[in-house]
């Protein structure tokens, strides 16, 4: 079973990868811009941040948009108070979210279901509270601006990712094979088969003896290092930060974006959030009821199409396990 | 169930999958803008239609659609037709920087404008300047945008609160006392406009306290309160929108309005059409009035608007009306669509008087950016019976905007050409 | 300022006496049956405005009663086609599909009424302070007290006095015991959640007399009740009641001392609560764990 998963995983990824690396060459022709295909990549990153823990082992996280929040409120304060360093900014911001997640993470993992649920939901917006409340600091509502991405300066070569639309792209893309190459290892090692089995079934991997709080939380921990990798690449897009980052509907769309391209799938998230974002950014310009129809698209996914659009039957016929 | 049938089905899922996916390219293709005609002035503007600031948001952009059509039957600009391109913002940053781009890169848009939420006006800018495109910011009100942080390509319409604060400040000094109670909303623009205030204010050596409350507030009876326990002459009102409605709403409610005077800078029509009549009091300035009786070209363009929108125009439409002709304007005196150079061509430029709908001299200031608009400043009530329903605010002064807003030095504007 | 004080506490009370009411009806919905019901703001809303439209036709008070019955009835129909389906499933979907739901609920009731705030007048013996010196206790206000006052009485007493309000307390407990002894659990968790939705419903319609109508005005108000819910304990009605009041007098308190605090107290009370008692106040150990 697995075998045959990597192997469908195997197609995808390449198929992905011609893609992305393609999309200067098409994203015109397709009526799309750079900016469009460079969100996609960074809303991708954060959907699949957010399966590490949804799809991969089995927790609900609804208020993770806080990580990728202060991810991206780390990359701006690296930015404009510490040095113009775009790797710099994306560390710091990277440790800004994965750090305080770990903290948070602590606090929380005893809690399962809904009720997990319900505390990252409040917690969440705890983190947008402080960032929007927190004014002197953050900018408030205003939002935290005044810097802007750094070119990069590796050698004798200047990459100049401020202006360069294109140049930037790629960059965003390979700090994303980055990341995915890592969570793709950390899936496929040890630690990611126990994962698997705390979410098949969590009380039998108990009994084998697995120190389950221990692998939820780090489990927790690295989705939130993703995400707030994400949030940063976020901030350097749009050279700004803002509260609306952190907001429990920022969460609730990185979620569906997870689910409907299906959480079970490795490359599911991505595909999830190249149709949410594509299909917002469309709608958004020919009517004015985008978030009716956006709504819909919850509805729809939810009721109808629960294993995304890659999702595979695993075990066909049989329904997911009723909570608790 | 054996393995082979099993991966069988599995491909065969996974190809419907992937069939559906392809499926859903047609609707990715109706992107491609087919009709557009490439010899069309194209205006991008940039607004949240949804979320909480839509009221005034949606009147932008139908003050902006009017315009259009008006500019369009004289015959465009230079010679040329325009396309008015509205995106929703979503009152979100994000959202708002990506419809830039997309207005910017994929529609190659001559102009944009944006924003109500002053921080997307204020993203926004970042990307127009880097662009080089001119942008007219029509309503969003934060100081730096023609102040520390104005750019060359950023001109804005509506006010800084510094132009706010000192129209209304020495009325409210001499009609009502100079002991004032501020129920400030906790951000930028309200600190930034109770400073103004405060300045004004301990200049005429006067006191006062206040409230910094978080917008959104729904609930004022804690600083109602102990605003009555300080009993100033004027309860200085400065919240926004939802919350500006509440506050003055339940500061009727509690019958504050008989032992004080309540004021503040703006109270938008939008705002004043959402409460009820009670709570329509105090002194308030407006950005622009719909009833100027004297004024001419006012009375006809307000029909016209009433007409083409079923309501009377309110600051907002004005805001997105005036844009619009800005960039026009803008394009004539420059004879060309180049930015840099209409840029230049907007500095100083005054706008002709059916434009500007107000008496005096309605000019761009050089020196930041901002246009010197009049400031009216009047006293709100409820509608006279019989006479229109709108009818809620009557103008006492009106201020100009040179004088209010003080030198242009002040506000730390450096204009910075490109090379 | 001890006068302060108690203004504020009493303020505070009636103020977390309509967080109660909003609480109760999402606590009821997520002991049942497990969902989050991230729609409950838009059901608020769409109370409110509702409650205005038939005040047009019938009056203040006939808006008052009818709105919520139409409100619940809605969200009957919306669990019986919907939310029904995914009671099997892993609670996400449940929760994206209220997610999804409060967009159309929110862009729904734009799209009908006009993104313009509306007016709501209330009667106006109503819009009178009590008192001089009580002058923030407006009629209104004390109304809204009494309103919502009467009505979780009342709902306690459902609970706990009728046979059906048995069935749902035993149903929070362990609902396939229930089932197996023969009661409609269907029919239970669909009357639940309309009961949940009816106090949705109410609540706006009260808000809107105090604050107007806008159609955002749903998803400002959830956050206080999952707080509320939170800090009482998950699964706890009482804890929800306690929960309400406590958070509003908290923000009362803290508004005399430092007002930009206020919102924020809540939250703090929170982050407290689950570290010294991860369960809320009244809540058991395992009810949702």
């Amino acid at each position: 079973m697995i075998g045959r998963r990597f192997t469908a995983d195997q197609i995808t990824m390449v198929v992905v990868w011609a893609l992305l690396l393609t999309v200067p060459l098409w994203i015109g022709a397709v009526g799309g811009y750079m900016a469009l295909a460079t969100r996609v990549v960074v809303l991708g990153l954060a959907a699949m941040s957010i399966n590490f823990l949804l799809g991969f082992t089995g927790y609900m996280s609804f208020g993770h948009a806080a990580f990728f929040g202060l991810g991206a409120y780390g990359a701006g304060f690296t930015l404009k108070l510490l040095a113009a360093s775009t790797p710099l900014s994306l560390l710091l911001g990277m440790l800004l979210g994965g750090v305080l997640g770990g903290l948070l993470g602590l606090l929380i993992v005893r809690r399962r279901g809904v009720y997990f649920a319900m505390v990252t939901i409040a917690f969440g917006q705890v983190f947008y509270f402080i960032a929007y409340r927190w004014n002197t600091l953050t900018g408030g509502d205003d939002g935290l601006r005044g810097f802007a991405r750094a070119p990069l300066h590796l050698g004798p070569v200047t990459i100049d990712i401020l202006n360069n639309a294109t140049a930037f792209y790629f960059f965003v893309l390979a700090c994303f094979a980055l990341v995915t190459g890592v969570m793709g290892l950390l899936l496929r090692s040890p630690f990611g088969h126990t994962l698997l089995a705390i979410r098949e079934n969590e009380q039998r991997a108990r009994f084998l003896g697995i120190p389950i709080e221990r692998h939820v939380w780090v489990s927790f921990t690295l989705s939130c290092f993703f995400m707030s990798f994400a949030g940063a690449l976020y901030a350097l897009l749009n050279n700004f930060a803002d509260p609306s980052n952190l907001y429990y509907v920022m969460s609730g769309n990185i979620v569906i974006m997870a689910v409907l391209g299906g959480i079970r799938a490795f490359w599911g998230p991505l595909l999830g959030a190249a149709v949410f974002v594509v299909l917002q950014d469309y709608l958004s310009s020919v009517t004015t009821n985008w978030m009716s129809f956006v709504g819909l698209l919850f509805v729809l996914v939810v009721l109808f199409f629960p294993r995304g659009l890659l999702g595979f039957a695993r075990n066909r016929g049989q329904r997911e396990p009723a909570a608790g | 169930m054996n393995n082979n049938k099993l991966s069988r089905v599995l491909r065969r899922r996974t190809l419907l999958k992937a069939g559906a996916a392809a499926g859903l390219l047609p609707l990715v293709r109706p992107f491609v803008i087919s009709a557009r005609a490439a010899d069309t002035v194209k205006i991008g503007m940039i607004d949240p239609i949804t979320g909480v600031y839509s009221a005034p948001a949606n009147s932008e952009v139908e003050g902006a659609k009017y315009a259009v059509a008006e500019i369009n039957k004289k015959g465009g600009i230079l010679g040329r037709q325009v396309e008015l391109l509205v995106e929703d913002s979503a009152n979100d940053v994000g959202t708002g920087v990506q419809k830039a781009r997309k207005l910017i890169d994929r529609d190659q848009v001559n102009f944009i404008l944006a924003d109500v939420n002053s921080a997307i006006a204020y993203a926004v800018a970042g990307v127009t300047n880097e662009k080089k495109i001119l942008h007219i910011v029509p309503g969003g009100h934060t100081d730096p945008i023609t102040g520390k942080d104005c750019k060359w390509n950023v001109f804005r319409v509506c006010n800084t609160t510094a132009m706010d604060a000192n129209a209304i400040a020495d009325t409210l000094i001499s009609k009502f006392g100079k002991k004032w109670y501020f129920l400030t909303p906790d951000y930028a623009y309200g600190h930034t406009l109770q400073e103004g205030f405060v300045k004004k204010l301990q200049a005429a050596g006067g006191t006062y306290e206040g409230d910094l409350l978080p917008i959104g507030t729904a609930d004022f009876s804690a600083s109602l309160i102990k605003a009555k326990q300080f009993a100033p002459n004027v309860l200085l009102n400065i919240m926004g929108g939802a919350d500006q409605v509440n506050s003055l709403k339940q500061f009727v409610q509690f019958g504050m309005d008989k032992q004080m005077a309540v004021g503040g800078a703006l109270y938008e029509l939008e705002s004043m059409r959402a409460v009820p009549k009670e709570a329509l009091t105090g002194w308030w300035t407006m950005e622009w009035w719909w009833d100027q009786p004297n004024v001419p070209h006012v009375k006809e363009w307000v029909a016209e608007l009433k007409k083409a929108t079923g309501k009377t125009p309110s600051a907002r439409h004005w805001f997105g009306y005036v844009a619009v002709h800005s960039c026009a304007l803008a394009a004539a005196a420059a004879k060309e669509l180049d930015a840099v150079k209409m840029a230049h061509a907007l500095e100083g430029l005054k706008l002709p008087p059916e434009v500007a709908l107000q008496p005096g001299d309605i000019v761009y200031r050089a020196g930041d950016h901002e246009l010197m608009s009049s400031i009216f400043v009047g006293d709100a009530h409820p509608a006279p019976a019989g006479g229109d329903a709108d009818n809620m605010f009557t103008i006492q002064t009106a201020v100009p905007g040179e004088k209010a807003a003080g030198p242009a030095e002040a506000t730390g504007c450096k204009v910075v050409w490109p090379a | 300022m001890t006068t302060l004080i108690l203004f504020n506490v009493t303020n505070g009370l009636i103020i977390g006496a309509f967080y109660v009411l909003m609480a109760l009806g999402l606590s009821l919905i997520l002991n049942l049956s497990g969902v989050i019901n991230f729609a409950h703001g838009g059901f608020l809303t769409l109370g409110g405005y509702v409650a205005y439209a038939l005040s047009l036709r019938i009056g203040f008070w006939g808006g008052l009663i009818v709105a919520p019955f139409i409100v619940a009835a809605l969200g009957i129909v919306i669990e019986r086609t919907m939310i029904r389906r995914l009671y099997g499933r892993d609670p996400l979907y449940s929760l994206l599909l209220t997610f999804g739901l409060a967009f159309i609920l929110e862009d729904g009731t734009r799209w009908y009424w006009g993104p313009q705030g509306l007016p709501v007048t209330v009667p106006a013996f109503l819009a009178q302070p009590l008192s001089a010196s009580l002058f923030f206790i407006t009629g209104y206000r004390l109304f809204m007290v009494v309103v919502a006052a009467s009505v979780i009485v009342a709902l306690f007493f459902f609970l706990r006095h009728t046979r059906l309000g048995l069935r749902i307390r035993a149903g929070t407990l362990d609902l396939d015991t229930v089932s197996s002894l023969g009661v409609n659990v269907r029919f239970l968790r669909s009357f639940n959640f309309g009961l949940g939705i009816f106090l949705a419903g109410l609540s706006g319609v009260l808000a809107g007399g105090q604050l107007g109508l806008i159609p955002t005005m749903g998803s400002a108000l959830l956050m206080p009740s999952f707080i509320a819910i939170i800090v009482g304990g998950v699964g706890s009605l009482p804890g929800t009641l306690v929960g309400g009041l406590l958070i509003g007098v908290a923000a009362g308190v803290t508004t005399v001392f430092w007002p930009s605090a206020s919102e924020a107290v809540m939250y703090v009370l929170m982050a407290v609560v689950l570290m010294v008692r991860p369960r809320g106040l009244f809540g058991e150990e395992g009810m949702l764990t």
